[in-house]
């Protein structure tokens, strides 16, 4: 019998069953929420973020990744970032801070008829490299860039 | 829960650009009450989804770096003036809100 037939049946009936509960609203947003990587966003360092979040943290650096932030940010607390990526067949966008507490700020993952574009305001602790990790056919790019940042973000 | 999402979806050419701005404390769990000198508990959005005509078209987690009041804004294919987007996020404490706008 063909085994490997067998359990994506399997699968694919329990991942509809999942999706009729979630509908029916049988499962609360608390329980959908199973899904957010905490341990990616717990960890402390880049590399440990980034294995947390795809399951390795072998990137390569792409050209291919706009980055958009400002030189120096005056105020930590909101440091506007614009992401595009170029490549075909993004995936995914992650911003990591690899100063932060906790590097893993944002994994936006895209849909159907999604383009490689996220805009968004973030939070830095102090001057440190901002990291950009796309995932494309199930490669990893990255990019990043160093941003000044005058009065930090995190503490009180 | 109030509404706490803006939505504006603009269709140009192709492409649809979505901006939104959440009103949302985003506490990180390390900052101190100065009179009390207690740590401040986090409270921040860890889901945000978005779906036009039911596709998922942007889904995210978010950590406790991204701002106060977060700014989103992202570009997605296919969508047509007078579709429905909507909107969603889910935060630590299971507080979540909802809110659909018309594409323009």
């Amino acid at each position: 019998m063909n085994t490997k037939r067998r359990s994506f049946i399997k699968s694919s009936a329990a991942a509809g069953a999942f999706g009729v509960a979630v509908s029916a609203g049988l499962i609360t947003p608390r329980a959908v929420l199973a899904a957010w990587p905490k341990a990616a966003f717990a960890a402390t360092d880049v590399d440990a973020a980034i294995n947390g979040a795809f399951g390795s943290s072998a990137t390569t650096e792409s050209s291919d990744i706009a980055l958009k932030a400002p030189e120096i940010a005056e105020n930590g607390a909101v440091v506007p970032i614009t992401v595009t990526s170029k490549i075909a067949g993004t995936e995914s966008i992650s911003l990591l801070i690899s100063k932060n507490p906790t590097p893993l700020t944002a994994t936006f993952k895209m849909g159907k008829g999604a383009e490689g574009f996220v805009s968004t305001r973030v939070k830095m602790s102090t001057t440190s490299d901002l990291v950009v990790v796309v995932k494309a056919n199930g490669k990893l790019y990255s990019a990043k860039k160093e941003v000044k940042v005058t009065i930090g973000g995190c503490g009180g | 829960m109030a509404k706490s999402i803006k939505v504006r979806a603009k269709v140009k050419g192709e492409t649809t650009v979505v901006k939104a701005l959440i009103s949302h404390a985003m506490e990180t769990g390390q900052r101190k009450n100065k009179k009390t000198g207690k740590m401040i508990p986090a409270h921040f959005i860890q889901e945000v989804t978005c779906s036009h005509n039911g596709n998922d078209v942007l889904n995210a987690d978010w950590g406790t770096a991204i701002s106060k009041n977060p700014y989103l804004s992202f570009k997605f294919n296919g969508a047509k003036k007078g579709d429905t987007l909507k909107m969603s996020w889910v935060d630590n404490k299971g507080e979540s809100d909802s809110v659909e706008a018309k594409i323009k």
